[in-house]
């Protein structure tokens, strides 16, 4: 299951939570370009990921379960 | 991961800093310290104007004067173009960082750099810069980040177009982004609610005040190969900048770490490394630049100020049914305010089914804001907080009790999205509660407020090496500035693990081509990240040890066991050897296969969430509108406190940065635009006098992604304090401020208002 | 431009100099003279990162020229130890950890030996107001006046 958070009025039509089977971020945002094409290209643009609520600043390979629950959040920056 | 047994030797103890003799004999060498023969001085003209274009810049006159061996403006510098903005996934921009730096086309706030020039003194530098003719066609100007929004609003520029939002605008304005966070129904939340409180609130740009200004010294030879050495919160980044923005390789220049004087986050980016690496190249002599205070604050830093309104609604038992914010935040002359985390962090020490938070990032004629520690958290903590304390005033509920109730624990959905893991937010408010502080009578004209606060940790990229020399000491080198004692957590760790005295055990910040990548030192993931490094390092020369002892035995590997600092058979099946130690090890190595080494590069993920609940008492003088604080109390929780002197010193710093942006500090503006306080003694952070000790707690929930359960520590002081002021201010006053700072002519006329 | 001549004493040193007549103490103490314990934070006087002691005096060596240096008396930092051994102001502000980033650090032990010497017992109130003109943006100052307290105590006893 994935959530977006404003990204989904442009592109999904406004539903924030989408189902979709990946293994990895990389595979997630593959696929979700696939269904919602131009995502891909904001997803990958520096914005942040929380898995099951584990935050990556840097997302790529990191893996999905088949019950995880991610967050595409904005970039962000520690002092 | 498992959590080892806290029983540590090292963890946790309170040894010297191995830099400290150093720092406290003027040895260390800070940015400035640093000089090379035949060394240019180099220097910067700013614009005077918050909002211009720049119609020519005519060098030929500065370029001619005697002892001038280079000048420079942004021709020099290759323009980036949008497409290629970012390195990998970054959120810097550096096509806006090219700009800012040496301004293209437009300047865009007061001391905006316009040109550089590097000559044989300091005082023919100057002399230079008074002979460059910039022609400036001056344009209306906006400061005020309300007024920024306005239709009719001057535009920074016109590439601009608000993202975030449907459809997309078909003009541009300074609105960059909109962020919306929702989670349930407000709505029907606030219509449950029994009681609803809806404030706003405004917030004032602050520096991050580090008393070392910028500094650095490039240097570069016929071959191009440069050299740079400065202070900063990355070297690696610093490097990474001067790369892009200059066009040159990697390879070709390796930035030293200098001593850094502070940074909170506004040592990140770079101002001057690029332009002197420049300087230095046009005039192939080592260029030394040093930026005045002035420099500091009208082109460095500072943070967002920020327009807020919070509403939040709550039942009768206390239970919060609902609520919204929105965060109006300054980004400066640049998009990029920390308005993100602003909008993730506010809410996040509660458990609220509903909630709704709309954040605007918002570009005016100020310097580019960057960050500054926990960025973006104390601003919405302040609303949010004060106004949650308002509420427990109408319920009349206890202010902890009330938070405690709506506390975040693992399992909780935090209002950004994802549910928090093993956390301490309950820990900390109960131990606040529990501390002698709280109950503690309280004077005439007092007032003691509370207020909790949440910061990420982060993790990141990290190289350590541990080198074991062949008496049996040990060096370890990894890649993060040591902003306020990190030298000593690592000492702490590797000797932790290879069971070695701490004093055995040198670390050095080593330089961007003595050891593999790392991440900037910030937000607060230097002791968690670059710690798991040198744990893994140590880790792999405990390896080596065994493996070295094994041969010296002629048993297996696997029969050899490393336990307090020496290697042993793993049972008495393995043979009957007296106990080999480190030193014993080393000092065979060369016959044992060459020097013991070992290494670790990664990516670490795992960082724990740290929650601070901080109870404040101040004092009021009715008559001026000063405001003292009297006592204070932070509760943090650590994960674990590797050295807890420089947790607490973490603590006691953030928080009087946090009282400093309460009660004094902002950047004020004339109707000109130009910023009227680039100074200490108008800019007024606080001093010895202003302030009590400050207490503080450390809690210790383990965060079960690190080996010691480190969480972060450095950012998440500074959160709490402006809501913990303000509503003791309430409390002493009846009076609920809704501007910081609460200087005294504001407290003053607030009280003249409110009675 | 030409240069001043001056003669002064240095952490007990003769020493002689060269300088610009608008140079000031702390420029020729950094750039001259390669002392660069003393800090630069403002060159205003507001930050006392490069205090110094004047003929027995603290003052901001950012507010007073090179030249006015002749004939008297200057200690700075990097005369606090003797040889290996550090003034207990120094070893106790390692032992507390009263400092972070280290940047206002000689400024402070300056401005904290120049309380001791003429007020060996001071009260936690005197040793903020006296330690006012010295900013640290890292510890909040509580381990500083701590630390002050300490070694003024520790001195006491011997």
């Amino acid at each position: 299951m994935v959530l977006t958070n404003w990204l989904n009025q442009r592109f999904t039509d406004g539903e924030p939570e989408i189902e979709v089977s990946a293994g990895t971020v990389r595979q997630l945002i593959a696929e979700l370009d696939g269904r919602f094409p131009g995502i891909g290209a904001e997803l990958e643009g520096g914005m942040a990921v929380a898995i099951d609520g584990e935050i990556f600043p840097d997302p790529f390979l990191e893996p999905i379960r088949a019950d995880s629950e991610v967050f595409f959040l904005p970039p962000l920056e520690g002092g | 991961m498992d959590i080892e047994a806290p029983s540590y030797k090292w963890v946790g103890t309170r040894p010297v800093r191995p830099d400290g003799i150093d720092k406290v004999t003027g040895r260390a060498m800070f940015g400035a310290d640093f000089s090379l023969p035949d060394m240019l001085t180099g220097k910067i003209l700013r614009s005077p104007h918050p909002h211009a274009r720049l119609v020519s810049i005519d060098v030929s006159k500065a370029a001619a004067l005697r002892g001038v061996k280079a000048v420079a403006t942004a021709a020099d510098i290759p323009e980036i173009p949008v497409d290629n903005a970012f390195v990998g996934d970054a959120p810097t921009n550096f096509r806006h960082w090219s700009s800012n730096v040496l301004a293209r086309e437009k300047v865009l706030y007061d001391g905006h750099a316009v040109a550089a020039v590097a000559a044989t003194s300091p005082a023919i530098a100057d002399a230079a810069l008074a002979l460059i003719e910039v022609d400036y066609e001056v344009l209306p100007h906006v400061i005020d980040v309300k007024d920024a929004m306005r239709d009719d609003a001057p535009v920074l520029h016109d590439d601009l177009f608000t993202a975030g939002v449907e459809p997309k605008p078909d003009k541009p304005s300074n609105v960059a982004k909109r962020v919306e966070f929702t989670l349930g129904n407000t709505e029907a939340g606030f219509a449950e609610a029994d009681v609803v409180v809806e404030r706003a609130f405004r917030t004032k740009a602050v520096h991050q005040g580090y008393i070392e200004p910028h500094a650095v010294i490039a240097n570069t030879a016929e071959d191009g190969q440069s050299q740079v050495w400065c202070p900063s919160q990355g070297h690696f980044m610093i490097r990474a900048a001067c790369a892009k923005l200059l066009g040159i390789e990697i390879s070709q220049f390796r930035v030293f770490p200098a001593e850094i004087g502070g940074g909170f986050g506004g040592k990140i980016n770079p101002y001057l490394e690029p332009v002197a690496l420049l300087l230095s190249r046009k005039s192939g002599r080592p260029v030394k630049m040093v930026m005045t205070r002035a420099e500091v604050f009208r082109a460095t830093g500072p943070t967002s100020g920020a327009a807020l309104t919070v509403k939040i609604g709550a039942l009768k038992d206390g239970r919060i049914a609902a609520a919204e914010a929105t965060l109006t935040f300054e980004a400066g002359a640049f998009p990029g305010s920390p308005v993100g985390a602003g909008c993730m962090t506010g809410f996040a020490p509660y458990d609220i089914t509903n909630v709704k938070i709309v954040g605007y990032d918002v570009v005016s004629n100020r310097p580019k804001c960057c960050a500054y520690r926990a960025p973006g958290a104390p601003i919405a903590a302040y609303g949010i907080e004060s106004v949650l304390d308002e509420i427990a005033q109408r319920l009349d509920l206890d202010p902890i009790d009330f938070r405690l109730k709506n506390a975040a624990k693992e399992g909780t959905k935090a209002a950004y999205g994802p549910q928090f893991g093993k956390i301490g937010c309950i820990e900390t408010l109960t131990a606040a509660k529990d501390h002698p502080h709280y109950g503690a009578p309280l004077g005439p004209n007092q007032g003691r407020g509370v207020a909790a606060g949440f910061w990420f940790n982060f993790a990141g990229q990290a190289s350590a090496a541990v080198n074991v020399n062949e008496d049996g000491t040990a060096i370890v080198t990894y890649g993060n500035p040591d902003i306020g004692g990190t030298r000593a957590s690592m000492a702490q760790i590797a000797a932790e693990v290879l069971g070695i005295d701490y004093d055995k055990i040198r670390p050095i910040v080593a330089d961007t081509s003595s050891i593999g990548f790392n991440d900037i030192t910030a937000g607060s993931k230097t002791t968690f990240t670059a710690g798991l490094a040198v744990h893994e390092a140590a880790k792999d020369v405990v390896g080596q040890l065994r493996e070295r002892a094994a041969k010296m035995w002629d048993i297996s590997v696997d029969a050899v066991v490393w336990e307090n600092g020496v290697a042993r058979p793993a049972s008495s099946n393995a043979g009957d050897f007296d106990p080999l130690a480190l030193a014993d090890i080393a000092a065979m190595a060369g016959k044992t296969g060459g020097p013991i080494s070992g290494h670790a590069s990664l990516a670490a993920t795992g960082a724990g969430p740290t929650f601070a609940a901080h109870i404040c008492d101040v004092e009021v003088d009715q008559d001026t509108g000063r405001i003292t604080v009297v006592r204070y109390t932070a509760v943090q929780d650590a994960g674990r406190a590797i050295h807890p002197s420089y947790v607490e010193g973490q603590m006691q710093g953030g928080v009087v940065q946090g009282i400093g942006w309460a009660l004094n500090e902002e950047y004020i503006y004339g109707s000109d635009g130009r910023l009227q306080n680039p100074g200490f003694l108008d800019y007024r952070i606080p001093v010895a006098s202003d302030l009590p000790m400050i207490d503080t707690v450390i809690v210790e929930v383990p965060n079960p992604n690190h080996p010691y359960g480190v969480r972060g520590v450095g950012e998440v002081p500074i959160v709490p304090p402006m809501a913990a002021v303000t509503n003791a201010v309430a409390s002493a006053t009846g009076v609920r401020m809704t501007e910081l700072p609460m200087s005294p002519p504001r407290l003053l006329a607030a009280l003249e208002n409110g009675s | 431009m030409i240069k001043d001549h001056v003669s002064t004493t240095i952490n007990g040193e003769p020493v002689e100099f060269l300088c610009d007549p608008r140079q000031t103490l702390l420029d020729v103490l950094r750039d001259e003279l390669n002392l660069t314990g003393s800090k630069e934070g403002c060159s205003s006087g507001d930050c006392g990162a490069c205090s110094v002691m004047l003929d027995g005096r603290v003052v901001c060596s950012c507010l007073v020229l090179g030249a006015e240096a002749e004939g008297r008396e200057v200690e700075t930092i990097e005369g606090m130890a003797q040889g290996e051994t550090l003034h207990p102001l120094q070893r106790v502000f390692l032992e507390e950890a009263a400092l972070q980033c280290g940047i206002c650090t000689p400024g402070f032990l300056v401005a904290a030996k120049a309380l001791l010497d003429r007020n060996p017992d001071p009260t936690e109130t005197e040793v903020r107001y006296w330690l006012a003109g010295n900013l640290c943006r890292c510890t909040g100052y509580d381990k500083i006046v701590r630390s002050v307290l300490d070694a003024a105590a520790e001195m006491r006893g011997k």
